[in-house]
């Protein structure tokens, strides 16, 4: 990895941050405006040793990187929308069976093939709920090209150390943005690896939780020999259909990220030191926007500032009810058209609070004009 | 040259296919040379040839916020349809530069149309009609130096390739120093 400022997309720190944060497998199947993503792992990862894998489809990309984590490798793939949604079932199955891995979902505009080489935010809700049954999962959002490559490395850290899928969902502004960007040094971002069992092969149990809800993971064609199952299973790996053991399963796979929440949730807040009248909340590349915006309206008098949703979900819900909480408007640009996060944020503020709603849904990127006319 | 400004806006428009968005990159690596930061974006539909495309670039000595271009300070097209997007600006005072091979002569304040394709064509390649256009551009706006753009092309190019972009480069500044 080059260390000199370049001149780089959105895509290419993505794929370059997850080589930093280990990621040595990629199976994936190109789709616009995500392949830049597969083009850059083709190219690098034989060279640090890891394997790239053009799969036939969607469903078979991400069933190589669950089995690609299980055999030990920090594993991932990215793809858009109509590919996302192909994905869902064998990402439940990485939420059952326990399986660290990363989705690059690269968000265009929809529904279906939708507008292809156009962004948009919709996806946040099939982010958090695409798979059925009761399931947790964590999303991370970037605004520039160095996020790309940061919570790139911060997605692998949080499945690895949760052991969950981790989503990064970004939007094809950021993803085809090029940026001058300097890569950090080896050492500069924390690596976190997956905790590996202690105990002799004999004695695994791969679904026996620490005290922290997360157990180790031994590696397939190890000396543990281990069972995963996407079917209601005990410690051992093993079907178990008791109602007991089913309470306990579902529980600790939210609670494992519900109780760690504050390693979790990210957001940061720009021109909110003095307080602020009008709170705009904002994620993925719109933060962009609403920043420019947040700034044009105090120099027309009105204190206005951002909080950036970094984590998608689990939902920031408690920074948003404190800075929103004395803020006398909340604002909500998103590209889509229901108010995806706006939704979030009405149940986090509650039904009194003035929250207006800045939704753009036709393949146009929300500029902060447009936020703007709802601040002022 | 006019006076080097700290933060430049840019549109490169025309179709899919002419290269905009690698003249685009080339832009913004010249002025990272210089200290900037930079922010390229760009535009297009489903066809890789054809069709409405491009790009953006902003330079600034500062942090560059909202990433799309807002306020032009220099337009380049390529194509009848992007020069219709974009000729009012020149009447705001932007300057439009456009190439006179492929699309019909403007008059006016603020339009610089010159043959970027005919004298590439007489240079040995089509393909560095954009060189010569970025000669121009730099040449008449300052957006970045002529030296900062041969050592990008440098980088980018070897042997022939570099020369051939070399001279197109050179050809375009010529253009208006003489």
């Amino acid at each position: 990895m080059q260390r000199e400022a370049r001149l780089i997309q959105g895509n290419q720190a993505i794929a370059e941050g997850a080589i930093y944060a280990g990621a040595r497998f990629y199976a994936g199947y190109p789709i616009t405006p995500s392949s830049e993503i597969a083009e850059e792992c083709s190219r690098i990862m034989p060279g640090v040793g890891g394997m790239y894998i053009q799969m036939e489809d969607e469903i078979a990309s991400i069933a190589a990187v669950v089995g690609a984590s299980l055999a030990g490798a920090k594993a991932f793939t990215a793809t858009s929308g109509p590919g996302f949604s192909l994905m869902q079932e064998n990402l439940g199955l990485a939420v059952m069976g326990e399986v660290p891995c990363v989705v690059i979902n690269v968000q265009r505009s929809g529904p279906s093939t939708g507008l292809a080489t156009k962004p948009a935010q919709s996806d946040v809700m099939q982010v958090r709920w695409g798979r059925h049954g009761d399931q947790s999962i964590i999303a991370l959002s970037p605004s520039s090209v160095k996020e790309c490559f940061t919570l790139t490395v911060q997605a692998f850290n949080l499945a690895e150390r949760f052991r969950v899928p981790v989503i990064l969902a970004a939007d094809e502004i950021v993803a085809h943005m090029r940026e001058s960007f300097t890569a950090p040094a080896p050492g500069e971002l924390e690596v976190v690896d997956r905790k590996k069992p202690a105990c002799p092969p004999g004695q695994y149990k791969p679904f026996e939780a620490g005290e922290d809800g997360v157990a180790p993971l031994a590696a397939y064609g190890s000396r543990y020999v281990f069972h995963v199952s996407s079917s209601m299973h005990g410690p051992d790996g093993y079907s178990n259909n008791s109602p007991a053991n089913a309470a306990w399963r579902v529980a600790q796979l939210h609670r494992k990220i519900e109780t760690h929440r504050d390693e979790i949730v990210m957001t940061r807040s720009y021109y909110t030191g003095d307080g602020c009248d009008v709170l705009l909340v904002a994620f993925g590349a719109v933060t962009r926007a609403a920043r420019a915006a947040a700034l044009e309206a105090r120099k027309r008098g009105v204190k206005a500032g951002v909080l950036q949703l970094i984590t998608l979900w689990p939902f920031p819900d408690l920074e948003v009810a404190v800075l929103g909480e004395n803020a006398r408007t909340v604002v909500v640009p998103e590209m889509n058209y229901a108010g995806q996060v706006a939704g979030e944020v009405r149940k986090a503020l509650g039904p009194g609070k003035d929250i207006r709603r800045v939704n753009k849904f036709n393949g146009q990127i929300i500029t902060p004009k447009d936020i703007l006319e709802a601040v002022m | 040259m006019t006076e080097k400004k700290d933060r430049y806006e840019v549109i490169m428009a025309g179709s899919g296919g002419q290269g905009l968005i690698v003249s685009g990159i080339m832009l913004g690596e010249a002025a990272m040379l210089e200290g900037k930061n930079v922010v390229q974006t760009q535009s297009y539909g489903i066809a890789s040839r054809g069709g409405f495309s491009a790009a953006e670039v902003i330079m600034d000595r500062d942090e560059i916020i909202f990433q799309q271009v807002e306020k032009p300070d220099v337009v380049l097209v390529l194509t009848e349809e992007a020069m219709e997007k974009y000729q009012d600006l020149a009447g705001s005072g932007i300057p439009v530069f456009y190439d006179t091979t492929l699309l019909k002569p403007r008059t006016g304040e603020n339009f610089y149309g010159y043959p970027f394709t005919e004298l590439a064509e007489k240079l040995g390649h089509v393909g560095t009609a954009n060189m010569i256009a970025l000669g121009v551009m730099s040449a008449v706006t300052g957006l970045v130096e002529l030296e900062s753009l041969a050592r990008v092309i440098n980088k980018r190019f070897s042997g022939k390739t570099a020369e051939m972009n070399l001279k197109a480069l050179h050809t375009g500044a010529g253009l208006i120093a003489g």
